[in-house]
């Protein structure tokens, strides 16, 4: 039988939406109060749904350690007090939550085997919330 | 192209009973209990909306945030907040304002609203304990 498990983390981080491809006064009208050029910063809640078998000897999906070390390695060490507009990850990117959000799912997807990666939900604020599930989108 | 689910919260306070007409007074006693209370009573309304749409490669958004949240505003809290659902929002005068019947009213308010993303789904938390999923099927 097929189990979903989702496991919530947090980092904090600052950025600056601005985009190179526009004007400085079409910058401020797209981002508004996020195009402030000091940047600002968020406490992101990141939450990771991973899918599979459920293993009958350990009666587990996967390993949360594995889950964790993955994520710790890979996204809250990088991401973690840092500023998203000065890692590479995002050179070119406008670093939106929007953005966060499907570059964590690819690095999860690409990297990460031990279960399916299912979805990647990441909170900016309490009041807003992104979720990606890749091509083929989200079930419910 | 990379679709995203983007989800808005909001909060409204409103007040309501259940009663339909088409039943005698026993059996709308019967069958919503503490809430046909003709007086009303009130709950702290958590509304989530959710939208998909692809990432706009220019400016890395799904949809402008600050459209969806005037956009819910003007459809939706202006309407709603603090009001009393029977009396003063035009959907109840006939439906009984049942957190299924609210969420499917604020997705009808909400739908062919949003310039950009398409409507996923109207999710509405009665109590923290209870909530309505609306997909518009």
């Amino acid at each position: 039988m097929k189990a979903h498990l989702t496991r919530r983390y947090w980092f904090a981080a600052s950025h600056r939406l601005h985009s190179e491809v526009m004007s400085e006064e079409e910058n401020r009208r797209t981002y508004g109060k996020c195009n402030n050029p000091y940047g600002h910063g968020h406490n992101y809640a990141l939450e990771v749904t991973v899918s599979g078998s459920v293993d009958p000897a350990t009666g587990m999906v996967c390993d949360l350690v594995a889950l964790d070390r993955f994520v710790e390695t890979n996204i809250l060490e990088k991401f973690g007090h840092a500023n998203l507009n000065a890692l590479a990850e995002f050179r070119g990117a406008v670093p939106t939550t929007e953005n966060i959000c499907t570059l964590v799912y690819d690095v999860l997807e690409k990297g990460f085997r031990p279960a399916s990666v299912e979805k990647v939900r990441l909170e900016e604020t309490m009041l807003n919330a992104f979720e990606y599930a890749g091509e083929r989108g989200l079930r419910i | 192209m990379k679709v995203v689910y983007l989800t808005r919260k909001a909060e409204f306070s409103a007040s309501h009973y259940y009663h339909n007409p088409a039943f005698s007074l026993e059996e709308n006693q019967r069958i919503f209990g503490k809430c046909n209370n003709p007086n009303g009573h009130g709950h702290n309304y958590t509304l989530e909306v959710t939208v998909k749409g692809e990432v706009d490669q220019r400016s890395g958004f799904v949809v402008d945030l600050k459209d969806l949240k005037e956009t819910m505003n003007r459809e939706v809290l202006d309407a709603m907040d603090h009001r009393f659902l029977n009396k003063e929002v035009p959907e109840f005068k006939t439906a009984i304002p049942t957190t299924e019947n609210l969420a499917i009213a604020i997705w009808k308010r909400l739908e062919g609203k949003l310039k950009v993303a398409r409507l996923h789904r109207v999710r509405v938390h009665e109590t923290t304990d209870l909530f309505v999923d609306v997909y518009g099927d």
